[in-house]
């Protein structure tokens, strides 16, 4: 019973970080759309700039708040320039764009940093913390107060502000926006700005466990993208939600079914997260769209 | 009377397609203009080309100044609020925070308090609703959302895109008189698009009527309507 | 009546131009391989079997409008079936070809059967995790597929004496292959069938009220796709002479949407410059970097994509257009 509930805490863990690149994706999603595929590269370059100013002497948090505000403004700088020029082409067409930046990242952060996989600190203390007789790694409680404050964060920031307001008015009425003076493609910037400063918490939190190395992020990746589809992509809760479910479901699945290793478990997960979707199409939070014909 | 808002020759276009030809009308200060045609005549057009939201050329004057070449975000922070067709209300948010979207380029914090009390007075039922969402009012309650948030905005000049569409009479008498009661009161210029001609006459100062991208002929609303010829061949009654 | 007269260039109607094309074309297809090395010939071969691949996936992402991530899949259970009967069955390769087709058509209709129910952003993560399972099962399945370590067979020399090296009789069988499978796609398309997919990807409700069957039609047009796809699978197995699990990765998969969105999504030629586009870039790439290859490749994607957002094929159409319109 005790290494069910340690796996559904390590679970957890993990699934705070899916849950934080689930968001990104489902808000990126509702602005354009589209699922940015390269948004997991952007979180592993963004953990590699943290990781050369650890390195270069910099006290951890003040790296960790520095990449978020370089990821931000890299979320930005993508989407004006690299997006931007692409925006009214074929869907097909853009996520190619996507595949595009998803290789120029993982290359460039293999040949700037090297593939030797590297260590990344963390910000928490190393002992485990016991309840009863079960053991947590702090780091993995560390991890999920983290995402947890981001999230809060990001909630408040939508709900209570007018830029969160206008952000989520442009993602759902473009024209109606502009008409009450939303400058919408700034809006849709800053959305990639956000995506992309969550996406570097994630990776910042991650890299601790998996260790830091340019494909550190493509089954995190794919998890997200599996949970936010679960939750329902129109709904951030539900990618939350989804995302917490998978961290469990991957770690039950992997320690728990006989013949599964560690390969064969992101096939059965990704089964499991389909069959769901054969019975709700739309996801468990997602609202079933319905269109006029 | 100075006009408002000026508009010659004004030509507008759908991609390579072209919808307005050497569009001309006015908006006198204070006035009521309503521009009226029948189904893909280009009134909806000629809204959204004063608000640049599609590709135009020709002059359009607005205070004074020329906004044909300005992005629609700047037009409306100038002063120029509408109100699309289908209303635009952001269905998933609430009625609240549609109203507070139409104050969003406004500074001054105070004023847009009254101008929230000032709305929920003039639509009750808005005050009601406040924190439902706005796609699950009534048509009649969404497109009194719509008014009230352009309102929200202080515009000098209210352009209005067929309001009476789609409503029950009862609810569009109490909508006329609502934008009736605006422009006395408030002085607030309007646009009024309308395919309901009758009632955009009984509102209206001035009237032109439209036929596949141009005007065909105008004048004062009150002889128009009056005009018995006129209402049979161009307005249907 | 006046007869509207074509306008001539340079003396000749675009379409006698067109035919010149043709010929030209023709003839260097088949003097290439006599005049370029070894290598290169089996580089053309590869690009050419790319290209029916392409054909399959366009069939289902550019004329049926469903997305597979997924394609990969397909290509190794052709190259898998096509190396298990050569290696363990003792079949001529040959023969294989045409198995590996009705294999890959089966599993692609049973799997399209309950991806009906997934549109959009779901199939595509569902064909995702078909793509990420394959070579996890491949592994697994270590008795007939060899596991890690794969099967090899060994290189065709060609038939009836035939005075062509190895590499380019696989060349011109492979050509043979390609110019049959296309003229097949190409009369599906034009024909009844094609209308029907065009008009599923348009407006699925118009076409089932117009009496088009939906899931047949979509179960269908996945099988051909994984038929065309798995057939392609087969001849890489027999060129390559190799089968691994770690192949058919993701990375394939992914290859392959790239390849059909360069090309350009639905057209037969967009197949063609797909199948050139992810053979040789990726070299010209290296050639360019040799520390950050996949980086410009990266580039590579991105600019073509601006330039020409339609594909490659989407650009030729519209720059002959211009063309034609110019002269006129």
């Amino acid at each position: 019973m005790e290494i069910v509930i340690q796996q559904i805490a390590a679970g957890l863990a993990t699934g705070g970080i899916y849950a934080a690149v689930a968001l990104a994706l489902v808000m990126i999603y509702q602005a354009t759309e589209l699922v940015n595929f390269a948004q997991g590269e952007m979180a592993m370059f963004s953990t590699y700039i943290a990781w050369s100013m650890i390195n270069a002497g910099m006290p951890y948090w003040v790296a960790f708040f520095l990449t978020i505000v370089i990821s931000l403004i890299g979320g930005v700088l993508i989407e004006r320039f690299v997006i931007r020029p692409v925006e009214d082409a074929p869907i097909l067409s853009i996520v190619i764009v996507f595949i595009g930046l998803l290789v120029i990242f993982n290359s460039l952060a293999g040949w700037i940093f090297s593939y030797v996989i590297k260590e990344f600190p963390s910000p928490f203390p190393s002992h485990a913390i016991v309840i009863g007789h079960i053991q947590f790694g702090s780091h993995d409680i560390g991890s999920v107060i983290v995402t947890l404050v981001v999230l809060a964060l990001l909630y408040v920031f939508f709900r209570f502000t007018p830029l969160g307001l206008a952000m989520r008015a442009a993602a759902q009425n473009p024209v109606s926006s502009r008409l009450v003076g939303i400058r919408v493609g700034w809006m849709l910037a800053l959305g990639w700005g956000l995506a992309a400063a969550v996406g570097s918490v994630a990776g910042m939190m991650v890299a601790h466990k998996v260790f830091l190395d340019p494909n550190m992020m493509s089954g995190i990746l794919l998890y997200s993208f599996a949970a936010a589809l679960l939750g329902g992509i129109t709904s951030p809760g539900g990618a939350v939600f989804g995302g917490f479910t998978v961290g469990v479901l991957e770690n039950l699945v992997g320690s728990f079914v006989p013949f599964v290793g560690n390969e064969l478990k992101l096939t059965v997960a990704l089964v499991l997260i389909i069959g769901v979707l054969l019975v709700k199409p739309s996801g468990l939070f997602g609202r079933t769209v319905v269109t006029r014909v | 009377m100075t006009a408002l808002l000026k508009v010659s020759g004004l030509n507008a276009y759908y991609g390579r397609v072209q919808a307005l030809f050497g569009m001309a009308f006015e908006v006198q200060e204070g006035g009521i203009t309503t521009i009226l045609g029948a189904n893909g005549a280009g009134k909806t057009t000629t809204l959204r080309a004063v608000c640049g939201l599609t590709r135009t050329e020709g002059q359009i004057e607005f205070n004074g100044n020329a906004i044909g070449s300005k992005a629609t975000e700047d037009i409306v922070r100038m002063g120029i609020a509408q109100v699309p067709d289908g209303r635009g209300t952001f269905v998933n948010l609430t009625v609240e925070e549609n109203l507070r979207l139409g104050a969003y380029t406004r500074k001054n914090r105070s004023l847009v308090a009254q101008d929230f009390d000032r709305v929920y007075h003039l639509f009750p039922v808005l005050l009601e609703r406040r924190e439902q969402q706005a796609g699950t009012l009534s048509g009649g309650e969404q497109q009194m959302l719509a008014i009230a948030r352009a309102l929200m905005l202080r515009p000098k000049l209210l352009l209005l895109d067929e309001p009476s569409f789609g409503l029950a009479p009862l609810v569009v008498k109490e909508v006329f008189e609502v934008l009736r009661q605006v422009n006395k009161e408030e002085g607030v210029s309007m646009l009024l698009v309308e395919q309901n001609a009758s009632l955009a006459l009984r509102l209206a100062d001035d009237a032109y009527l439209m036929e596949t991208g141009q005007v065909v002929l105008s004048g004062p609303a009150q002889q128009i309507g009056e005009d018995e010829s006129v209402r049979r061949s161009y307005l249907g009654y | 009546m006046q007869q509207v007269q074509a306008p001539r260039v340079g003396g000749m109607t675009p379409a006698q131009w067109r035919l010149v094309g043709f010929a030209v074309l023709a003839v260097a297809v088949l003097v290439l391989p006599f005049v370029v090395g070894n290598y290169r010939v089996f580089q053309l071969t590869m690009a050419m079997v790319y290209a029916i691949a392409l054909l399959g996936l366009n069939m289902l992402t550019g004329y049926n409008g469903q997305i597979s991530l997924g394609h990969g899949a397909f290509f190794a259970v052709g190259a898998y079936t096509t190396a298990i009967l050569v290696k363990h069955a003792e079949m001529n390769y040959l023969i294989t070809i045409p198995i590996a087709a009705a294999v890959c058509f089966t599993v692609g209709f049973l799997f399209g059967l309950p991806a009906l129910r997934l549109e959009g952003l779901y199939l595509a993560l569902a064909t995702f995790a078909l793509a990420l399972a394959t070579p996890q099962l491949l592994k697994y399945a270590e008795t007939w597929t060899g596991g890690v370590q794969g099967i090899v067979i060994a290189k065709p020399k060609a038939p009836f004496g035939l005075p062509l090296n190895p590499d380019q009789w696989l060349y011109f069988l492979t050509l043979i292959i390609a110019i049959i499978v296309f003229i097949l796609a190409r009369n599906l398309l034009a024909g009844r069938i094609g209308r029907a997919m065009v008009a599923i990807r348009d407006h699925h409700i118009a076409a089932e009220t117009m009496g088009i069957n939906l899931a047949l039609h979509k179960s269908l047009t996945f099988g051909v796709s994984a038929l065309y796809t798995g057939i392609a699978g087969g001849l890489s197995a027999v060129v390559v002479q190799f089968v691994a699990p770690d192949s058919f990765s993701i990375f394939l998969s992914i290859t392959l949407l790239v390849g059909v969105v360069i090309g350009g999504l639905s057209s037969i030629s967009g197949a063609i410059y797909g199948g050139i586009f992810i053979q040789f870039i990726p070299q010209v790439a290296e050639e360019i970097s040799k520390a950050a290859p996949w980086a410009i490749y990266g580039v590579f994607l991105i600019v073509f994509m601006y330039v020409m957002p339609m594909g490659i094929s989407g650009f030729v159409h519209v720059l002959l257009r211009k063309v034609a319109a110019g002269r006129r």
